[in-house]
């Protein structure tokens, strides 16, 4: 438990800390010019990140010996392996930004720090063991996304949706920090590991509202219902690169923080926070998928689909068993490529003057004007529905599979009904794109990045994918026993 | 055949011709999907000359556990047999039937038809349960795109209602899937139809399967999306829709539903009698009544396949034997009728029974096409209609002489609407001119005819050819249900000596 071993346990993290100083004090060397190179350098210490989190995750790391600075952080395979979600799904958001932002020439070199510092602030978001570090993770995170929503300055959309976030997000911290306070008095302890041991024995009712608060104010940041509201318009306002970062990245984080809280610090309480979960679930789900019928915007549709998916999910979390977390992380990763893939499509909607196109009726007929944008846009709908043979299927299979085993037979089957509604707008997108007469309206040539990462994750999300069911559920069992032995 | 993975290389054959097509100019497309279809057929002729009658009961078995929670298991017994052999010999007849009359979007009109040959051959090749999951659920993309790019004005509808009825008849059955896979620790179909659930349980198992294979049979009342289906699909869309998908559903009860809960069976048996008389009449009726050639048959598919309800719940050798008979006749008869519309279609653009007429003065030759299947239809003798009816009719009049009553009424009005389609359309005086100037048959409607034509008559003449491979797996199922056997209502005294058992189709009198 000495310095040199936490110093190396967060190897990442100081990389990342150190890496955005470096890069923030040459972009305000260099000035806008030098944001290419920056990005580029953002996703090279992003990328080296990854390997260094990787070992933890394949040696399935758990115990006392991941534990840093005196139980204040935990570098497990959990934290692994959302970290490797997060820094991939960042690096994604920094690869496909500049295409969008240079047309109009608002490329600026805090884009890339700004990001490396949210993923610095996810990564320990997803390490937390202590409601302290928790906190500290999740405002790092949340300063840098609130930047990011607004970092169109001159858009009135992006500055709106930049605002929301903020006050929002703020009131969100505000819930989450009474619940922490309340928890803290009521247990005496901030660390998860001490919550855990002093709820072992029953629980007090202030501590049962300390869990109430939590959980809503969390719940704030993975956009379930009922705290969904912002969702819509934020995504809708922000730039697209930066709604995908939050679409991905930031979802992983805040639902790898999640199960943290639940599953370690409350996980002995389960029955006390496991009905509100339930209930978030199958609201989630219903809410998202009707929301999103009336959607004429495609990245509002998209915010309703996140909606709708965190449902999903949340399945996994209330039947609180490892089965239910590896297959919320199976879910999370499928989800991220399936989110990611759709982002980088919409990037590619453009007209003939590099406009982006949002309006879900531009895309009339894009089968015969693109068929390769289309087929693509088509798959990642149907995987969206959750329809076989494509990947997206794999997760409600797996998230459902651990409610069963469990015995929550009910859930499960109310829970897969109420996708088949969701199913309706996803096919409604496909029938835009095949059925009607093509208003051709998409022209714009693609950037070669979007290009490249929309044919990986396409080839991710075709029947190809469940070559790696295997592997991906052995890595998943991993991360989550290593949650439930920590608890 | 040893070790060769021959059902593999169905699979692949028409994927590999799919993904080809996508990339391909109309002409080209045609070729390489009409070649893909027939290499399957050459392929399942040399699976049906290899199966091995009365060896063992899964053949061609292949397994891979290349995933996680279920294998890649493939492996046929008799029923799954015929069914793969119909659907592949069903497959060239639609790409013909495409030939000329769908000019848009040639090449993604064929991938989607050569994907769907692919997971039609994975529904019924399948041995694990949930790769049969991911091959029933995922016909569903296809189909969707097949009526909702190329079908008639109203296919945005039709699209969205066949896919949101069939999606949500099978979502249910996943969580039936998962618990029964969860409850005996595998997914494996062949173990699974021996296992025994408690008869709790088996309760609302069979009422999650049966959400799902109702909907797809289409059984009353919720067959409402297949005229939809029907009449908005271009013509090689219905004569796979009637010929092969509906036959998954049948499929499913006969390879879940009865053998995996046979008590829920016994004790739903009346329902699905109900359900099925009901069908036979009322659809029936509401064929009589339409004036849309495509919705008269699609509503005759609905009372036929509530024959073959009525056979499969009879629970003995006749009735499932019969319904199996009745789903592949229908699946050529119902597809040759898709296919005769079809040819008019091409030549007069309309549906409409009235805009024709007296067809039999400019197209004799198809009118004798014509005629033949129509009579299929009806259950002529010598056709093959004939031989599953009377073998599913008389399965049910052991257990039930009122439910055989209401499905023989079905017979009767089948012919009355059939007959009175043909001579509307076929007969009586040449009241447009336009209809009057059709050419007969071409060179390439013949080809597609004649195979089909063979195919009613050899299953009408000689239906041994097609009841040998299946016999012994219907005896297995027979045995399997003959615990929960209804007693027969009749108060006839049965006599002594057992009837001959013969080498014909209905020898199989004597288990009674």
């Amino acid at each position: 438990m000495d310095l040199a071993h936490s110093l190396r346990l967060i190897a990442p993290e100081t990389t990342l800390s150190i890496a955005s100083l470096i890069l923030l004090l040459f972009a305000a060397w260099s000035g806008d010019k030098a944001s290419r190179t920056l990005s580029i350098a953002a996703v090279a210490v992003l990328v080296g990140c990854m390997f260094l989190v990787a070992p933890a995750l394949c040696s399935g790391a758990m115990g006392p010996d991941v534990m840093a600075f005196n139980g204040q952080f935990r570098a497990d395979a959990f934290a692994a392996f959302a970290k490797l979600l997060i820094y991939g799904s960042s690096a994604a958001a920094l690869i496909i930004a500049p295409a969008f932002f240079e047309r109009t020439g608002s490329m600026r070199a805090e884009y890339p720090v700004l990001i490396l510092l949210a993923a610095l602030g996810m990564g320990m978001m997803a390490s937390a063991s202590d409601l302290l570090t928790l906190y500290i993770g999740l405002e790092l995170n949340s300063l840098a996304s609130y930047v990011l929503a607004a970092f169109l300055r001159t858009d009135g959309r992006s500055a709106e949706s930049g605002l929301k976030y903020f006050v929002l997000g703020a009131l969100a911290s505000g819930i989450l920090l009474f619940g922490v306070s309340l928890t803290y008095g009521f247990t005496g302890t901030t660390s998860f590991a001490g919550i855990s041991a002093a709820l072992q024995g029953g629980i007090p009712t202030g501590a049962v509202f300390g869990i109430v608060f939590v959980l809503a104010g969390l719940a704030f940041k993975i956009s379930a219902v009922p705290f969904h509201m912002w969702t819509p318009d934020v995504y809708e306002g922000a730039p697209t690169p930066v709604t995908t970062f939050f679409a991905t990245a930031s979802k992983a984080a805040a639902l790898a923080l999640l199960m943290r809280v639940s599953l370690e610090a409350f996980g002995s309480q389960a029955i006390a926070w496991r009905q509100i979960v339930m209930f978030a679930a199958l609201a989630s789900i219903v809410v998202g998928a009707l929301g999103a019928i009336g959607q004429t915007n495609i990245k509002r549709l998209m915010a309703y689909s996140s909606i709708n998916n965190v449902g999903f999910v949340l399945i996994g979390l209330a039947i609180a068993t490892p089965q239910g977390a590896a297959a919320m992380l199976t879910y999370l990763v499928i989800y991220v490529a399936m989110s990611l893939g759709g982002f980088v499509a919409i990037l590619m909607l453009r007209d003939d003057e590099g406009r982006p196109l949002e309006a879900i009726a531009d895309l009339a007929g894009l089968s015969r004007t693109r068929p390769g944008l289309a087929l693509a846009l088509a798959m990642i709908m149907f995987s969206l529905a959750g329809i076989p043979p494509l990947f997206g299927f794999w997760g409600k299979f797996v998230v459902f599979q651990a409610a069963v085993q469990a015995d929550y037979v009910a859930l499960a089957a109310i829970g897969i009904a109420a996708s088949v509604i969701g199913a309706f707008y996803y096919i409604k997108v496909v029938k835009i794109m095949y059925f009607d007469e093509p208003m051709d309206a998409v022209k714009g040539r693609s950037d070669w990045a979007h290009g490249a990462l929309l044919v990986i994750m396409a080839v991710f999300m075709s029947p190809l994918g469940y070559l790696l069911t295997k592997w991906l559920d052995g890595l998943a069992q991993a991360a989550a026993s290593a949650l439930f032995v920590a608890a | 055949m040893g070790g060769f993975p021959i059902l593999s290389l169905m699979l692949l054959v028409p994927l590999a011709g799919a993904i080809a097509c996508l990339k391909l100019q109309a002409q080209a497309a045609r070729t390489v999907a009409l070649t893909a279809t027939l290499i399957d057929l050459a392929l399942g002729i040399l699976l049906w000359l290899n199966f091995d009658v009365g060896g063992a009961q899964w053949q061609f078995q292949e397994r891979h556990a290349v995933f996680s929670s279920f294998s890649y298991a493939l492996g046929i017994d008799g029923i799954a047999l015929l069914l793969i052999v119909l659907s592949v010999f069903l497959m060239p007849v639609c790409i013909g039937a495409s030939w000329t009359s769908v000019t848009k979007r040639v090449g993604e009109y064929m991938a989607a038809f050569l994907l769907m040959e692919t997971l039609m051959i994975g529904v019924f090749a399948s041995q694990d349960l949930f790769l049969f999951y991911i091959m029933f659920e995922a016909g569903l993309i296809p189909m969707y795109l097949i009526i909702g790019v190329w079908g008639g004005d109203n296919r945005i509808y039709a699209s969205y209602k066949f896919f949101l009825y069939t999606l949500l008849g099978s979502v249910v059955m996943l969580v039936a899937m998962l618990w029964m896979a969860n409850t005996a620790g595998t997914t494996d179909i062949p173990t699974l139809m021996a296992y025994d659930f408690s008869p709790q349980a088996q309760t609302w198992l069979w009422l999650a399967f049966f959400a799902s294979f109702a909907v797809k049979m289409p059984m009353y009342p919720v067959h409402t999306w297949l005229p939809d289906a029907h009449v908005q699909a271009p013509t090689a869309g219905s004569i796979i829709l009637a010929g092969v998908l509906l036959k998954m559903g049948g499929y499913g009860f006969i390879r879940f539903s009865l053998p995996m809960f046979p008590d829920a069976s016994a004790q739903f048996a009346p329902l699905v009698f109900a359900l099925s008389m009901i069908a036979v009449v009322v659809t029936s009726l509401i064929a009589l009544v339409q004036h849309d050639m495509k919705k008269l048959i699609a509503y005759s598919s609905v009372a036929h396949m509530a024959i073959v309800t009525l056979g499969l719940f009879a629970f003995n050798v006749q009735g499932l034997e019969g319904s199996m008979l009745v789903m592949l006749s229908h699946g050529l008869v119902s597809g040759a009728l898709f296919l005769c519309v079809g040819v008019i279609y091409d030549r007069l653009h309309t549906r409409e029974i009235s805009r024709y007429g007296g067809l039999a003065i400019n197209m004799p030759r198809y009118a004798l096409f014509f005629l033949l299947f129509t009579m299929g239809s009806i259950g002529l003798p010598g056709t093959s209609g004939f031989v599953g009816e009377f073998l599913s009719l008389g399965g049910i009049y052991q257990v039930s002489t009122w439910v055989a009553l209401a499905g023989t009424t079905g017979i009767i009005l089948g012919a009355a609407y059939m007959l009175y389609l043909y001579r509307r359309v076929v007969f009586g005086e040449q009241k447009n001119a336009d209809a009057a100037a059709m050419p007969d048959l071409t060179l390439r409607e013949y080809l597609m005819m004649i195979p089909l034509g063979l195919a009613v008559l050899w299953m009408g003449v000689y239906p041994e050819s097609f009841i040998a491979p299946m016999r012994q797996d219907i005896a297995a199922l027979d045995a399997r249900l003959a615990r929960v056997k209804p007693a027969y209502d009749g108060k006839l005294i049965v006599g002594k000596g057992a009837p001959l058992a013969h080498e014909e189709a209905h020898g199989e009198g004597g288990h009674n």
